[in-house]
């Protein structure tokens, strides 16, 4: 393994770790408010139990989350020296607001979850939406930072060196917007998935489980709008790429030749070398449609750019195709669960629905990872798009497999840990007989409480 | 005064805020490592409570300083990404095993055997992340981060030999011993019962008399390991006033310790470690990494400085009061229970 592959490899699985965890800590806050603002108003232990079980979920991945992000703040300079000696001044704003959003949402963790019995009811609440506005906030500062890697602005250059630097076009790049959309999106649709499919998982063996029965809906709250809109952010993205970075483009499509009226090109394998994609659907003129609204579209194709500036195809067209095809999936899911919603089914008696549901678990991550890998991979061989190649950047420190594989060791070792936590801490029924019937029980005053 | 040293300042305030509030963290680590006697347990729980709430905010001050350092001085930190890759990335082990084991710690031990399991790995983290901390520290301020290095010297010369130095090493067990100085002090005014009090009282009184044996070896060594520094600090004219208020420090921290002023002996403490850490940046100015990288040389242009101190003034209107609330919430004077709740 070159030492440019281990310091790439050691980068991916950092931040494939890392995002794992910024998701979460992005989207359970959100869960967690909503559970316990439902237990404020209607007063039932269910929501309060919920909201407690959430935040214990929210402490440890936050934990997790925040010192793998450290990792990765560290990682900018210990694996890409060249690459922070050039961006850090263009882009090192939003990584310093980043800092100050990180600060907020440790603090307000930090109060919401040891302050239950110190702060009023009110002021706890509001910690915890503080939580979830900052933790949005930071995922959206870091990702325009990466946003500028796809679509540099905001300085010029000179002899390879950046001069007329100006940070703030730099943030406002072309990039920035449309990426931060579609990540937050994600953010709320892989945790509320992966959160609704559990539970809806244990509705299937445990149907009249009035726990299970809320955390779903709070679930699929979280989870299904942000599902629904991700197809129209998904397009403003392949939009945006058409424009600003048709190579990553045609990698993710497949598409060798630069032509009018391009087809969409529907799973295959693409060859490199024959320049021709094997096994594949095409869809006439639906990649010219998709990437400018317009069937005849000239859509720029891998032979725009020479040989050694194309990213691995494969793996690019791949990761591409999965992860619209597992957003596609989750959005239906939302759909259908909000049409049965609003015709007034409960869903917890849908079984199709709830299977379907339970099956979308693992599908959002997936779609994470696999959009990450499309950005960034689809990227190479530049970490700056067109500016600064991955393999300038590298540190000139040799052995770089040595902190490769210590690094991927200690993850791997952590990931299988916080699995096992959560499933014990968040996941298990509680033992509460009176919650496992399905109609929640009557309260002190002799009225049913708690339903919604 | 540029404006490049107001953002060198801005860091190294970043960074003394970490030494206190973080580093004392790391120290309640260690000293639950050592907990004995009859009170292990209430020393152990003790720890954990008054860490709980706020490790991870007194984890940002290090990552302020990290994102400060590679947007306003990006060679600085590019320099020590490469030199210092070894130490920097067994700190980050330290820091993720750290925080990670002590969340496990809370909220995962169902058994007492986990239990002790992730509290172990937590506090042997925390004795091994302050020593690497200074010892990248001790490299920084002996002058081997340096910019001149022969492109076919052996890895060992360029990547080990920096920080693998005595003088480093010593400034590593100066900043265990000084964390774990501070967390004891720290911890006396945590503690509702007397004898546990007391207990941190003995160990707060100990850490601070080795406290003055690791700075003495750590200036020994300098003498030939960090001229620098060491000139600095004796030869400076402000070096006397600063060693007299040092010196006053340490010893008010002991004495406030010794008759049982525990808000004074913090103060003190504080104090004393600030004083310690702003005697080796002064030392070192203007080199951000000596002998060659000075702060004015490293700074990003104009533009960026002054839109991150826009960005630090905004910043820093939403933090304190949110920090004054958080300490006042879990170490004001007086903890109100049950509000609004039952």
């Amino acid at each position: 393994m070159s030492d440019l592959l281990a310091a790439r490899s050691q980068m991916g699985v950092s931040l494939a770790f890392h995002i794992i965890f910024a998701v979460v800590g992005i989207a359970m806050p959100v869960m967690m408010v909503v559970a316990e603002r439902r237990w404020q108003v209607t007063g039932h232990a269910i929501y309060l139990d919920l909201a407690k079980r959430w935040a214990k979920g929210t402490a440890i991945l936050f934990a997790v989350g925040a010192v793998s992000g450290t990792v990765l703040s560290f990682e900018l300079g210990l694996l890409w020296p060249e690459f922070m000696r050039f961006a850090g001044p263009i882009i090192g704003m939003p990584f310093s607001l980043e800092g100050f959003a990180f600060f907020t949402e440790a603090i307000f963790l930090g109060i919401y979850l040891y302050g239950w019995d110190r702060i009023p009811q009110r002021a706890h609440l509001a910690a915890g939406g503080i939580v979830a506005l900052s933790g949005a906030a930071s995922g959206v500062f870091v990702v325009i930072a990466n946003a500028w890697m796809n679509a540099p602005a905001g300085f010029e250059l000179a002899q390879g060196q950046p001069v007329h630097i100006d940070p703030i076009a730099a943030m406002a790049n072309p990039a920035a917007l449309p990426q931060a959309v579609h990540m937050t999106l994600a953010a709320y649709a892989a945790t509320g998935f992966a959160v609704a499919g559990i539970h809806a998982l244990l509705l299937l063996k445990d149907p009249a489980n009035a726990f299970h029965r809320r955390a779903l809906a709070i679930a699929l709250i979280v989870g299904a709008p942000a599902a629904v809109l991700q197809p129209i952010s998904g397009d403003v993205s392949a939009r945006h790429l058409a424009r600003h970075q048709p190579v990553k483009l045609a990698a993710a499509e497949a598409l060798f030749e630069t032509r009018a009226g391009a087809p969409l090109t529907l799973g295959g394998w693409p060859d490199v070398d024959r320049r021709e994609t094997s096994f594949a659907i095409q869809v006439p003129y639906a990649l010219s449609l998709l990437a400018f609204h317009d069937p005849g579209a000239v859509v720029k194709g891998l032979d725009a750019a020479p040989r050694d500036e194309w990213p691995n195809v494969p793996a690019v067209h791949f990761a591409f195709q999965l992860m619209v095809a597992l957003g596609t999936y989750l959005a239906l899911v939302g759909l259908w669960a909000g049409w049965r919603a609003w015709r007034g089914a409960d869903l917890a008696h849908d079984r199709w629905l709830l299977r379907a549901i339970a099956l979308a678990t693992p599908m959002g991550f997936i779609a994470v990872e696999a959009g990450w890998m499309v950005t960034e991979l689809g990227r190479q061989p530049w970490v700056i798009y067109g500016v600064l190649k991955t393999a300038d950047a590298v540190t000139p420190m040799p052995g770089l497999i040595v902190p490769f594989l210590t690094f991927t060791l200690l993850y791997c070792f952590l990931g299988v840990t916080v699995g096992w936590l959560l499933y014990r801490q968040i996941l298990r029924s509680p033992e509460i007989p009176e919650w496992r019937g399905f109609y929640m029980p009557v309260d002190g005053r002799g009225r049913v409480k708690g339903e919604g | 005064m540029t404006l490049a040293d107001v953002l060198a300042g801005v860091i190294f305030v970043s960074l003394n805020a970490y030494a206190l509030l973080g580093g004392a963290d790391f120290g309640g680590g260690v000293w639950g490592l050592l907990a004995r006697g009859p009170r292990k347990q209430p020393q152990r729980d003790l720890i954990a409570h008054a860490i709980g709430p706020v490790w991870e905010a007194n984890h940002v001050w290090l990552i302020l300083a990290v994102v400060l350092l590679f947007t306003c001085f990006p060679p600085a930190f590019a320099r020590l990404g490469i030199l210092l890759h070894i130490p920097l990335s067994l700190v980050l082990i330290g820091i993720v095993l750290r925080g990670s084991a002590f969340t496990f710690w809370r909220y995962g031990g169902e058994t007492d055997a986990e239990q002790r399991h992730w509290g172990v790995t937590f506090a042997v983290a925390s004795l091994i992340t302050p020593v690497l901390l200074g010892v990248t520290v001790g490299a920084v301020a002996s002058g081997s981060v340096s910019g001149a290095r022969a492109p076919d010297t052996v890895f060992f010369a360029v990547y080990v030999a920096p920080w693998l130095t005595p003088f480093a090493l010593s400034v590593g067990v100066f900043a265990l011993v000084a964390f774990a100085f501070l967390a004891a002090v720290y911890l006396t005014l945590e503690a509702a019962e007397p004898e546990l009090r007391e207990d941190f009282r003995r160990r707060a009184l100990g850490a601070g008399v080795a406290l003055f044996g690791a700075a003495l070896l750590a200036l020994v060594l300098s003498g030939s390991a960090a001229p620098r520094v060491r000139a600095g600090l004796i030869f400076a004219p402000w070096a006397v006033p600063l060693h007299l208020l040092t010196g006053a420090a340490a010893v008010a921290a002991l004495a406030a310790l010794w008759r049982r002023r525990y808000r004074v002996a913090r103060v003190a403490a504080a104090a004393q470690v600030s004083l310690i850490l702003w005697g080796w940046g002064i030392s070192q100015y203007p080199y951000l990494l000596p002998p060659d990288l000075t702060v004015v040389a490293a700074a990003a242009p104009d533009v960026t400085l002054r839109l991150v101190l826009g960005g630090l003034a905004l910043g820093a209107a939403v933090l304190f009061p949110s920090l004054y609330y958080l300490f006042r919430i879990f170490k004001g004077r007086s903890q109100p229970s049950a509000i609004g709740r039952q």
